[in-house]
């Protein structure tokens, strides 16, 4: 293996974050600068200018999602976008609808947002998934209800790519006049989205999740039909009223440009990322027996590979693959000793779920890197396996579960 | 989070990883922990005649931390009567491997392991007597 094509530690995380590409840094230099204007200014030029790239980004990015430029609001981030769907769309209609459906997988901000606004007066439903991490059509029909104000579903999980069926989402909502707010942080620049199509009324997008820069998102609110939304950040009315404070055209640049550059490019690597991810779960697969993939294998974005190793700790796990930058689902490091509740969602086993790692791919991965990762977790996995109590028991015979273990 | 030298070393080249025939009479294992939680140790000790720890092997499912805490009680009982090792506290091994607090878990695990694994050598030990077998019946 050419060492020259591989950083160390190997970035294997790219659901947690992108690096900002190259090009997006170039696009946003200047912003910094000579072009440093602010663009709300209306009497000179450096305002001009700068409002002008911030109408191109705009542009951008509603270009990749098939909205209007004028239906971009831009936010701090996903998060932000989020908390101001939910929050404010539940403040606008509250008193004509108080009834929000959303799903256990979604991120913490969703599912965050849900309980404040639980404690406001409106009353969630959380939709189970399957196994396979996906949600049933049906139970989301059943749980429509008059009072429905919102379903707030995500299209791309964070931790196990899985994608929702997004279209029969939008398809129910509009058919039982209900808003549809998709968090979209993971799925921008992955899969194609259009929000028409979609029947998305909302749609919350972030700039570091596709390779623009961090401290930038947008929330899409759709015009027509009119989706109202009361702000959380009040000020000189900008961004339509929706969301005051003066833009921050470098982020706002660089996050167009993202854009433009994964609408461009995004076929041609799904498939590239594709080829890899396949690669490496084959590998895995030929070489450790008991390795179980967690969410959905069809429906799933093509950067993603989630699995659990059985009877390997994922801490432990990460801990001897210290020149790979990945994740686990378990969770031994917070204070609960809770492993992953999206993991858990699936209907996992508590141990399965301490025993799992997130490889995230991405634009800058070589292939180089996914051998080397791959051999190294197969390494490791198998030295841990040796010295695994409940391994030794698997290879036994001994059903784990049949052993009444003392919960500490 | 960042682990101390002592974890890692211990982590890379853990003592005294196996297994021993947990059916011998002159074997005490202890098993603790669960698989739910994120650790399982299994502690097996050898024992003389003379009531002194021959030996000591380890098996660990968990962090870090926990395959360390493990490692180094099978070095810490070894030479020690089944009281002085019994006597080993968590604050001891938490203090030698510098475990961070979220980790003290780790060190008490370890320390009901070797206490899990002396009482199943007495429990074994004591049966046997007073079951009247003799070392000829015992396997």
């Amino acid at each position: 293996m050419a060492e020259q094509n591989r950083k160390s530690p190997v970035y294997l995380d790219y659901q947690a974050t992108t690096p900002t590409d190259p090009r997006v840094v170039e696009a946003m230099l200047p912003f910094f600068t000579e072009k440093f204007g602010n663009p709300h200014s209306r009497s000179h030029p450096y305002g001009w200018e700068a409002e002008a790239a911030v109408e191109t980004a705009r542009e951008q990015i509603a270009g990749i999602i098939g909205a209007l430029p004028k239906e971009i609001i831009f936010t701090s981030g996903a998060t932000e976008a989020n908390n101001l769907a939910l929050k404010g769309v539940g403040a606008f209609y509250k008193d004509k609808k108080n009834h929000i459906i959303t799903v256990v997988t979604e991120h913490k901000c969703i599912l965050d947002t849900c309980r404040h606004l639980e404690q406001e007066g409106f009353d969630v439903t959380y939709l189970p998934v399957g196994e396979n991490g996906l949600i049933d059509l049906e139970q989301l029909k059943e749980a429509v209800t008059d009072k429905t104000l919102l379903v707030s579903v995500m299209a791309v999980n964070n931790e196990i790519g899985v994608i929702q069926p997004i279209k029969e989402i939008g398809a129910v909502c509009r058919e039982r006049k209900v808003f549809f707010h998709s968090d979209c942080a993971q799925a921008v620049g992955k899969i194609a989205l259009d929000v028409n199509e979609m029947n998305i009324d909302l749609m919350s997008i972030s700039g570091h999740k596709t390779y623009g820069p961090k401290g930038i998102g947008a929330l899409y609110v759709r015009r027509k039909p009119r989706v109202r939304v009361v702000p959380m950040i009040n000020g000189g009315g900008q961004e339509r009223g929706m969301r005051s404070g003066t833009l921050a055209p470098p982020l706002c640049v660089g996050f167009g440009e993202a854009c433009a550059i994964a609408k461009e490019e995004m076929g041609a690597e799904a498939e590239r990322l594709r080829m890899l991810r396949d690669k490496a779960y084959q590998r895995i697969m030929e070489k450790l027996p008991e390795v179980y993939l967690n969410g959905d294998m069809e429906s799933r974005i093509p950067g993603n590979l989630n699995v659990s190793f059985a009877c390997v700790e994922g801490e432990g796990l990460m801990m001897g693959l210290k020149d790979l930058a990945i994740s686990s689902g378990s969770a031994c490091t917070s204070a609960s000793l809770e492993p992953s509740y999206v993991l858990r969602a699936l209907g996992l086993e508590d141990e399965l779920a301490h025993s799992s790692l997130r490889l995230g791919f991405g634009r800058f991965t070589t292939e180089d890197e996914v051998d080397y990762a791959v051999e190294r977790i197969i390494g490791e996995v198998s030295r841990l396996r040796k010295m695994s109590p409940l391994w030794e028991m698997v290879q036994e015979g001994i059903d784990i579960k049949s052993i009444e273990w003392a919960e500490h | 989070m960042s682990y101390s030298e002592k974890v890692v070393e211990h982590y890379e080249h853990p003592r005294n990883v196996g297994s021993m025939d947990k059916s011998a009479e002159d074997v005490g294992t202890g098993l603790v922990g669960a698989p739910a939680c994120g650790d399982v140790m299994k502690l097996q000790i050898r024992v003389g005649d003379d009531g002194v720890i021959e030996d000591a092997k380890f098996k660990t499912f968990g962090c870090g931390s926990a395959i360390a805490s493990s490692s180094l009680v099978t070095e810490w009982v070894k030479g020690k009567t089944l009281d002085e090792a019994a006597e080993i506290k968590n604050t001891e091994i938490a203090e030698e491997l510098a475990l961070p607090p979220v980790k003290i878990h780790c060190s008490v695990l370890a320390e009901d392991a070797i206490k899990a694994a002396v009482s199943d050598y007495k429990e074994k030990r004591g049966t046997q007597t007073k079951d009247g077998g003799t070392e000829e019946a015992a396997e």
